[in-house]
């Protein structure tokens, strides 16, 4: 840890952040009841998650072009990952996943829930 | 160096809890969603490799990446919701996703 220059610490707190959200995310991908509650956690991982890590790689070059590129590859998460959300949120709907755990419980499944669960 | 390792070592775990909830979503729009993220997470893994590898001329195929995860998202989704890709079903709310 010896000679750490201000963008070195500055680009390990970016990363160790963004590590944490990405795990975190990816846990409540896993952990979170139905679809909608786990596009939360996606959006925390494609947000946080990758945003802090890309911003930390941006203190660690000297080119103008690779701080550019890091930039739009941001820029572009940034705009595809609400519109990727809002279309699956909008198929799911139509789709026939319920929103809410115990509504799907309490109702019985219809023809569009069985086949779209591949049990 | 090391903190290219770490950032490395953080998004494999994470591409791997996303890949569980892919392999045993209830339902196929669990796995898009689950899909989508590790396509997003691969984005990032390709940057930090090039970092890690001294050669950032990586950060290319990690824009080409992240534009052909875009499409080939909604790309499917459109295909699980309507069957097809081409054209708009009848319906005024059909053509858009």
């Amino acid at each position: 840890m010896a000679d750490l220059s201000i963008f070195d610490w500055i680009s390990w707190a970016c990363i160790i952040g963004g590590a944490f959200f990405a795990i975190v995310g990816a846990l409540g991908i896993i952990r979170l009841p139905d679809i909608y509650s786990r596009m939360h956690g996606a959006g925390m991982v494609d947000t946080l998650g990758c945003w802090l890590i890309l911003i930390g790689l941006m203190f660690q070059t000297d080119e103008w072009i690779v701080f550019i590129k890091l930039g739009l590859i941001i820029m572009f998460i940034a705009f595809t990952a609400p519109t990727t959300t809002f279309a699956l949120s909008r198929a799911a709907i139509n789709g026939g996943v319920n929103p809410g755990p115990k509504i799907s419980k309490i109702d019985k499944p219809d023809k569009k829930d069985d086949a779209l669960s591949n049990k | 160096m090391t903190m290219f390792a770490a950032a490395a070592i953080a998004v494999l775990i994470s591409m791997a809890l996303a890949l569980v909830r892919a392999f045993t979503g209830p339902t196929v729009f669990d796995r898009i969603l689950a899909v989508n993220t590790t396509g997003t997470l691969t984005v990032v893994l390709i940057s930090v490799y090039g970092f890690l590898d001294g050669r950032p001329e990586f950060l290319d195929i990690a824009l080409l990446y992240a534009l052909i995860n875009f499409i080939g998202t909604v790309a499917v989704t459109k295909y699980v919701k309507f069957e097809a890709l081409g054209f708009p079903m009848d319906g005024p709310d059909d053509g858009d996703v």
